[in-house]
């Protein structure tokens, strides 16, 4: 195998694939990345048995062959050499070594027989459809801040994407919760995917995908089973296993019928519970929101620390109701407030009751809090 | 010096049989009773430590008075152990925790009663009432045992603590037909020390002199010495707690660790802990032994509901919640496994009590067979904090409301009258 590729293709793909690898292995093949060329095209692929990322790298020349190579090294390697050099990869087959060159530099690299690198087969696919890479970015972005790492709820470590009905209108959701907070966000449901199965992504693929997501702007192509996912965006396609485990029924915990309703404006709130909150370096102490008439009191008090207040008033908030107190947790609050643009909606029942939180202008996204007692 | 002044103060002195002043007499002298205490601080410690003399033993005598002079041991069936043995049968060496068939070798002539807890309880309870009148500060440290601060009761009782006390003994056997030991010291250490010294029926004073009474005792008489810190101390030649008395702070906290400053000022006899009625037990748990070994997980699950049930019912008496769950398991070489799983959220259900033990029991039972399971809530968390609503748990509100109603049931008609529906198979 011979190969001629620029640097900075050869090290955005393996920025890409080496993130998969595992930082501590007990199997050694699984820290490296397979170089495969063939047929003209050249592949970097890196695997963790649970998620497979692999991406196609243009270049320059190459004679066909494979190998695998460390991950990390490689990577180490490729981002040391200057930019604009050109890389040459050789190998000559079996166990013999790597060799790389860039100018007048030149390493060799220990391989890794090819044929024992673990292939993650994906099956057959069944359901397939497009999405835009912006839409999945907010399907992700929305949502994962609420996946549970508890794990012995593992059906929570993921995020849950499925076709429901909203009102109506077809859409594919995302639904994450850690049973403190739940996220749910949907986007109009994309040709293809109105009889997917319910399936739970996992945390990591979620984290390796959005990654990859940052560098792209065309559609992404989605491809599921049951048991498997796989995602495809310009030259990488990651594949991975689903979380197996029933989601819970969210639809039931989302409460209907809150009726006291809390307008206030994002960044006038955020801040008060950041001032608030600062009070404490406990993260678990409450903030406690006193709402009355056009009048909402935010406060906060730790017993070796101090107290601390803020006033927001009727130019900030909009409040009709009857008074209410209640308290959350500063930052699930302020992780649900960071996804909303300008006005911030609650959906209060009582101070013991899970509140709804939506942008005010944008309905597409839902988040549900359960209050703490304060 | 101690005998000059001892002519001087007579010490004081007491008959445990009439509350007689019994002066300088060895019998007393208004009931001729040989039971006399005396001691020189007798009339100012207040810190009092009582235990019942073989508590399930003593109550099963007293309800069959026609055993009273034989061996008796409380315990369930040839593969259980033993939950109690009377004094006569410790004399043959019957210890409690022991295994049925060994303390039936050591003696093959004592009487096997099953435990009736529910017995007991009413029994503990009896004691307890009688106990409260002596101070509110009582806390209680077992079914049977508890620590009591007298301070400031001479008013109300017209005597010292110790009068009070003597009272105390001869109401227990009067009323309830149990014995008690207590042991009276200045302090919560020296109370519990006393009180094992002269079982049963014993009363047992240590004023002043706990220091040097301690000095010639083994180091594992402290509570905190385990075998652990036992084996360290004697390769530094440290087997009495007189050797550990003079020990630098910053030796022993190499040899014993964070807590060893606090085991020297303990082997010292000091002890600032005070007696708090509100401190909670860590931990509460159900536990059984198998008649046979039992290595199917089918069949330790089966077990498991049953004392899943019973902790969830404990935890509800105590009004406690479990933040934690911790499955106990011994194999048939009597090696003990225990296993933990913190719980998302505080729990009472048994339910969810079953779920976690049950997900800790599936990597245990691997083929080993087993002769006991049990299951712990540890650490607790106040019932006010069990089982609040949780959004990935949309079931969880009708399974409380479930557990309230056969809680409820259960409270009028008892614990048998209502159950799950999984605990049949189990009966």
């Amino acid at each position: 195998m011979k190969i001629k590729a620029d640097r900075a293709a050869l090290l955005k793909a393996l920025a890409h694939v080496q993130s998969v690898v595992e930082k501590r292995n007990t199997i050694p093949i699984l820290a490296n990345v397979k170089i495969e060329a063939k047929d003209v095209r050249l592949t970097l692929t890196a695997t963790d048995m649970e998620i497979a990322v692999v991406e196609e790298v243009p270049a320059t020349s190459m004679t066909d062959g494979a190998c695998t190579a460390p991950a990390a090294t490689l990577y180490e390697i490729v981002r040391k050499l200057p930019e604009g050099a050109e890389i040459q990869l050789d190998h000559a087959g079996g166990d013999a070594q790597l060799g790389l060159r860039a100018g007048r530099y030149a390493t060799t690299l220990v391989v890794l027989p090819t044929d024992d690198f673990p292939s993650m087969t994906a099956g057959t696919l069944s359901y397939r459809f497009a999405l835009s890479a912006h839409d999945l970015r907010n399907l992700i972005d929305r949502t994962r801040f609420a996946i549970s790492t508890e794990e012995t709820r593992y059906y929570l470590n993921g995020i849950y994407l499925h076709a429901a009905d909203s009102d109506g209108v077809p859409v594919l959701r995302a639904v994450a919760t850690d049973g403190h907070r739940l996220a749910r966000f949907q986007v109009a449901l994309p040709e293809g995917a109105g009889k997917i199965p319910g399936v739970i992504v996992p945390r990591k693929t979620v984290v390796e995908l959005r990654k990859l997501l940052d560098e792209t702007t065309a559609e992404v192509d989605v491809a599921l089973s049951e048991t498997r996912i796989q995602f495809k965006a310009g030259p990488v396609t990651l594949t991975s296993k689903l979380i197996d485990g029933t989601f819970p029924e969210y639809e039931r915990v989302i409460p209907r019928d809150n009726d006291k309703v809390l307008r206030v404006g994002k960044k006038d709130f955020s801040d008060a519970v950041g001032r608030v909150a600062a009070i404490s370096a406990e993260r678990s102490r409450p903030v406690k929101l006193a709402i009355e008439r056009n009048l909402l009191t935010l406060s906060a008090s730790s017993p070796d620390q101090g107290a601390a207040k803020e006033e927001l008033d009727g130019e900030r908030v909009k409040y009709d109701s009857t008074p209410l107190e209640i308290g959350f947790q500063a930052r699930y609050l302020t992780d649900i407030t960071d996804q909303i643009d300008r006005e911030i909606e609650f959906r209060f029942s009582d101070g013991a009751a899970p509140t709804v939180v939506q942008d005010a202008a944008d309905p597409s996204a839902l988040y549900v809090l359960m209050p703490m007692r304060v | 010096m101690a005998a000059a002044r001892s002519r001087l103060i007579p010490v004081p002195a007491l008959c445990r049989d009439c509350d007689a002043d019994a002066g300088a007499a060895t019998t007393c002298p208004r009931c001729g009773g040989r039971r006399i205490i005396r001691h020189a601080e007798l009339a100012e410690l207040a810190i009092a430590h009582i235990d019942c003399d073989a508590f399930y033993a003593s109550v099963e005598k007293r309800d069959r008075p026609e055993l009273a002079a034989r061996p008796v041991i409380v315990g369930g069936g040839v593969r259980g152990v033993v939950t109690a043995a009377c004094y006569i049968a410790r004399i043959s060496g019957v210890r409690s925790a022991m295994p049925m068939f060994t303390a039936l070798r050591a003696c093959p002539d004592a009487v096997v009663i099953r435990p009736d807890f529910a017995k007991y309880v009413a029994v503990a309870r009896q004691l307890r009432a009688l106990m409260a009148e002596l101070t509110p500060l009582l806390q209680p440290l077992s079914i049977d045992e508890a620590v009591l601060d007298l301070s400031g009761t001479a008013a109300l009782h017209g005597g010292p603590p110790a009068l009070a006390l003597i009272r105390f003994v001869r109401r227990v056997e009067a009323e309830i037909g149990v014995t008690v030991s207590v042991g009276l010291a200045r302090n919560r250490l020296m109370a519990k020390i006393a009180a094992g010294r002269d079982k049963p029926r014993g009363f047992c004073v240590i004023g002043g002199e706990a220091a040097a009474l301690l000095a010639a005792e083994p180091v594992r008489l402290l509570p905190g010495i385990g075998p652990a810190a036992a084996k360290r101390l004697e390769g530094k030649g440290i087997t009495r707690l007189g050797q550990m008395q003079v020990l630098e702070p910053r030796a022993a906290l190499r040899l014993l660790g964070e807590d060893g400053p606090a085991l020297v000022r303990r082997a010292r006899g000091e002890d600032d802990r005070a007696v708090d009625p509100r401190r909670e037990t860590r931990s509460i748990s159900a536990e059984t032994t198998f008649d046979a070994d039992l290595t199917q997980r089918a069949e330790l699950e089966r077990r498991l509901w049953p004392l899943a049930e019973k902790l969830a019912r404990r935890l509800s008496e105590q009004g406690c919640a479990a933040a934690g769950v911790v499955l106990k398991l011994k194999t048939a070489g009597f090696a003990l496994r225990t296993r933990t799983q913190r719980l998302p959220g505080p729990t009472r259900l048994p339910d969810v009590l079953f779920a976690a033990a049950r997900r800790l029991l599936e990597r245990e039972a691997d083929g080993t067979a087993f002769r006991l399971i049990g299951i712990a809530a540890q650490p607790l968390a106040p019932l006010a904090a069990a089982d609040l609503p949780d959004l990935a748990d949309p079931g969880r509100a009708r399974l409380v409301a479930a557990q309230t109603a056969i809680d409820t049931l259960r409270g009028r008609f008892g614990a048998a009258a209502i159950g799950r529906g999984r605990g049949l198979a189990g009966r």
